[in-house]
């Protein structure tokens, strides 16, 4: 059994720190049971149960710092991987960047484990197969499709008497439909804490739905449009900016939080006054662990509010550098969203594109954040108010600094992928080619 | 934006650009733990054949057993300063079984008589309950046992054998010579893996493998405070299936291109490419900014090889083209029903594009595939046509062919192994020919050298590739560096713009070291084989912006 509850997890990590004969010492114990299954052409390809466990031990002379790992936690082992990893220390360079391990730490309370998830079944999962199947079959279409499903724990203890534990679930669903004729293509994606909040049958149906209503999609000329994007569209882009958050390569001047002259853009307004991006890992929908991995706290923290830059991300190392507090990567994204329908989106938009989602996303330019990708599983016309017919998928060269300054619309926020990301109208979105791809 | 992710690039931000995302694998061992032995090969037989016998018995029609033991080290610098470096070990074994027409898989690090008994049991039983749903049975390719056999990556250095001081002396000296050259920042790194898998299957295959390879990275950033501008350069050199002796930098090797670049085919001169990788990074800076339109280009070897792996390799895998990567990398243009045409033109008639296991120095060079079968050369497209795929045991029956190509791989012991790409290469041309005498020819082109940004959709139509390094070429001469160049086109029309490609003497590799496929995803490495090839009239577009 991978799982360890809390006291059991202490008692292994206190017993390796007991072993232990360095200036300092930090063990990480992580664990998961995981099972998947995988289908195309209509039928299950593969299936599997992942179970693993591992202690990773950190051991320091100085600024010499060694790691090793094992799976295995019987005494014997224990001291085995901490005098492995005081060896490896005292072989090791120094680190002039490496940081003593942190003094005990408050911790807010972690919502992230659903006994629901923990408990899914191998026929739970060939249920999912079949919801997704057996429709498809009946639609003319043909269904692919992965399920993910994990049951988790992380806990970290060190010599200076830190102590963390988290339980965690998750499932994680995605469909793809394929009309018979090999014109239309559609896609959904599910995600969720809570197995029994997943639905993965009703995304397999707007997959199919959104198959069908794609077939012998219409060219048109690429360009500037107005789009509406779904949560699913615009998760990566602004995953992407988000990441580049970091403070050290803004102060470095090689980022596009880099300022002309010098400096960063923290308290520069760098997008439209409507856009707020936080993180919260207490938040009910999308709640996350309350600590990173190595050991600082997380908690509510804005990140771009009226559009203006409030926090970037801050190793230790680099706060100490800089004489302030470190701000650790968040663990989830949350962009307000509006009250805005996605009926009163397309209502209100006199021509555009609707996207499903956008795929392939690959960085074109650092300092002005240029991503490149392509819409893929359900691409539309919108005019005067209305979806006209299915168009042929765009190419895209676009920043998402520049998409957030030509916001229109916020519509509703969704799930994704661990994240609270809200349907957006978007003007002057760039689309440069045209593709062939269904 | 998925929190694993989040979690992997914690800390890197924008700096995560300049490390790839890297799998780590197994425990953490020590430089000198990796020079001892693994198991004997003859209790690497016994322990594998516990596990056929036990399928035998259990009523498995077929059955085979990887015992791997997988050696990685990688060292990462930046400046003046090691950041980390990591020596893992993984060892265990996958037995993947055939019953009631299905397949079933099983792994376990337990490389015991008792540990193989039951992973093999699960195999089987994966095997029966999922053959209630199983529609079309396994057809698999016959292979003839091989008996008791062995092959070896032909190194000349073990890096297990280099000290890791000498490894991070290399990369440090790289790296001063790159600040004394003006770069502001520099990472460099250098991952070595050693695979020693070992094969047995029913079909009475005993097969002992040792593979090596290596890839050294190097990313240089200048920076223009006054103008809040910054540009990076990457290195030239590519990952390789050689030893450390890739890393000698021998003047044989060496090639000179245009524009004064310098460029590498067996040997890398890692110091030398960080000092020509700090003054292009500031010629970067004030480098003119491409006007859009076609241009004919001319594209250089280690950059012509990813166009090669996107637009070539992947949509030619036949699990692609069949649906059963739809919901993650996506299908392919390259339908079964054009290939029977016997008449599709891929590309141009001086395109000859081959699949290749065996190619010495390769990324993907192995005698034998995971599946016990023996690596070889084969044709994928000829003269512009279309000619087969890239299929294994399960899935040549579907092409009305009866040998499977070998090209079946798993990323350790841990993973079912499955279709992957092998090399694939564009033939030179055979006329002498030279990069030289081709941009002579050249009325208004664009040189590109190196590998950059890339997408491609999901059948493989539409692509969009960057580069490292930029020449602009009027009349027949390099005139200057160029900037904010991506050229957009589609499969086809691309390979049927192919005008000429450069004689054998300037035919090197690229190679990608960790390429992604499948749910849960595996790794692989794959090299792509060419010398500079010319392609007319591409639509080049300006990716300059002003945020």
């Amino acid at each position: 059994m991978a799982i360890y509850s809390k006291e059991e997890a202490r008692k292994i990590m206190e017993k390796a720190l007991s072993f232990s004969k360095s200036d300092a010492c930090e063990v990480n114990l992580d664990g998961s049971e995981s099972g998947n299954i995988r289908y195309a052409r209509n039928s299950v390809s593969t299936a599997g149960h992942r179970s693993n466990q591992t202690l990773v031990v950190q051991a320091n002379f100085g600024k010499k710092v060694g790691t090793a790992t094992i799976d295995e936690f019987d005494d014997a082992s224990l001291e085995k991987v901490v005098r492995r990893a005081e060896e490896l220390a005292k072989l090791s360079p120094e680190n002039p960047e490496f940081m003593d391990p942190m003094e005990p730490q408050e911790y807010l309370e972690s919502k992230t484990f659903i006994e629901a998830t923990a408990n899914v079944k191998p026929e739970d999962r060939t249920q999912v197969a079949a919801d997704s199947i057996e429709p498809a079959i009946a639609k003319d279409v043909t269904a692919a499709g992965f399920l993910n499903d994990s049951n988790n724990f992380s806990a970290m203890m060190n010599s200076k008497g830190l102590f963390a534990y988290n339980r965690s679930t998750n499932a994680e669903f995605t469909i793809t439909m394929r009309t018979n004729d090999g014109t239309g293509s559609g896609w959904a994606t599910r995600d969720a804490n809570d197995f029994e909040k997943l639905n993965a049958k009703e995304a397999s149906l707007i997959a199919i739905d959104k198959a069908v209503m794609s077939k012998e999609a219409k060219a048109i000329e690429p360009g500037k449009y107005t789009v509406i994007l779904e949560p699913a569209a615009s998760v990566q882009l602004l995953g992407n900016m988000f990441r580049s958050f970091n403070a050290r390569t803004a102060d470095e001047g090689r980022s596009f939080m880099s300022k002309e002259g010098g400096g960063t853009k923290l308290g520069e307004k760098i997008v439209d006054e409507r856009v707020n991006l936080w993180t919260d890992p207490q938040h009910s929908e999308v709640p996350s662990s309350t600590w990173s991995g190595n050991g600082l706290p997380r908690k509510k923290m804005d990140f771009l509010k009226g559009g203006v830059v409030k926090n970037l991300f801050y190793s230790r190392f680099w706060a100490k550098e800089k004489g302030v507090d470190p701000v650790p990567f968040p663990s989830n994204g949350i962009m307000d969203g509006g009250d805005t329908s996605l009926e009163d989106m397309i209502k209100s938009t006199k021509r555009g594109i609707l996207v499903t989602r956008l795929w392939y996303i690959r960085n074109v330019d650092p300092q002005t954040l240029l991503y490149t990708g392509l819409t893929r599983d359900g691409t539309f016309f919108i005019e005067d108010g209305k979806i006209k017919h299915p168009v042929k998928n765009f190419r895209f060269n676009e920043s998402p600094i520049i998409m957030l300054n030509n916001l229109e619309t916020l519509g509703k926020q969704v799930r994704i992928d661990g994240n609270l990301i809200p349907y957006m109208k978007i003007r002057d979105f760039t689309f440069t080619s045209l593709s062939d791809a269904v | 934006m998925k929190r694993r992710d989040f979690v992997q690039m914690a800390g890197l931000g924008a700096g995560a650009m300049m490390l790839p995302s890297v799998p780590i694998f197994g425990n953490n061992i020590s430089a000198g733990q990796l020079l001892i032995p693994g198991m004997d090969v003859a209790i690497k037989k016994q322990m594998a054949d516990v596990a056929l016998n036990t399928a035998r018995s259990l009523g498995a029609t077929y059955a085979d057993a990887r015992i791997g033991r997988y050696l990685n080290q990688y060292v990462f610098t930046r400046e003046d300063k090691v950041q980390n470096v990591t020596n893992t070990e993984s060892f265990g074994i996958g037995i993947r079984v055939i019953a009631n027409g299905t397949w079933g898989f099983a792994s376990t690090n337990s490389v015991t008589p008792d540990g193989i008994k039951l992973a093999t049991e699960q195999a089987l039983a994966i095997a029966k309950a999922n053959s209630k749903i199983q529609k079309e049975p396994v057809q698999l390719a016959p292979v003839v046992g091989h008996g008791e056999i062995t092959w070896k990556t032909p190194i000349v250095k073990d890096f297990k054998e280099v000290p890791v001081s000498e490894k991070v002396d290399l990369l440090l000296s790289a790296n001063a010579a790159a600040m004394e050259n003006g770069a502001n920042f520099v990472n460099s790194a250098l991952f070595m893996i050693n695979e020693q898998k070992y094969f047995a299957s029913t079909d009475g295959s005993y097969i002992d493998q040792d593979i090596h390879r290596i890839w050294p990275t190097i990313r240089v950033t200048a920076i223009d405070k006054s103008k809040g501008n910054f540009k990076t350069r990457q290195g030239l050199g590519a990952p390789m299936g050689l030893g450390y002796e890739y890393m000698d930098a021998k003047a044989i090797d060496k090639v000179e291109g245009p524009g004064g670049v310098k460029l590498y085919r067996n040997s890398y001169d890692m110091v030398e490419d960080a000092i020509d990788s700090a003054k292009q990074a500031k010629e970067k800076l004030t480098a003119k900014s491409v006007d859009p339109g076609k241009y004919d280009l001319v594209l250089e070897p280690n950059h012509l090889g990813l166009t090669i792996h996107e637009s070539v390799g992947h949509p030619l895998e036949l699990d692609r083209v069949l649906g059963y990567e739809a919901n993650y990398a996506g299908t392919s243009f390259a339908t079964i029903d054009k290939w029977k045409t016997k008449k599709f033109e891929y590309g141009s008639d001086v395109v000859n594009l081959v699949a290749d296991k065996t190619q010495v120095g390769s990324l993907g060079a192995v005698g034998y595939d995971d599946e016990g079968v023996k690596c070889k050369e084969w044709d994928l497209v000829r003269n512009g046509v279309l000619v087969n795929y890239q299929a294994i045991r399960d899935q040549v029956h579907m092409l009305d062919q009866n040998e499977s190509h070998g090209c079946c791989y798993s990323q350790s012991w841990n993973d079912v192994q499955f279709q992957r790409m092998a090399n694939v290469s564009l033939e030179p041309g055979k006329e002498k020919y030279s990069v030289h005498d081709m941009i002579k020819d050249v009325e208004k082109g664009i040189y590109i050298a190196g590998r950059g940004s890339y997408s491609i959709d999901q059948q493989r139509y539409n692509f969009q590739f960057g580069g490292t390094i930029f020449y602009e070429i009027k009349n027949g001469e390099i005139v200057g560096m160029l900037e904010d160049v991506a050229y957009q086109s589609n499969t086809k029309e691309f390979w049927n713009s192919c005008a000429k490609i450069c004689d054998k003497d300037d035919y090197r590799f690229m190679g990608t070291f960790f390429d992604g496929k499948g749910q849960p995803s595996q790794v692989s490495a794959v090299s792509h084989g060419s010398s500079t090839t010319r392609f007319n009239g591409v639509n080049v577009i300006n990716t300059g912006r002003n945020i």
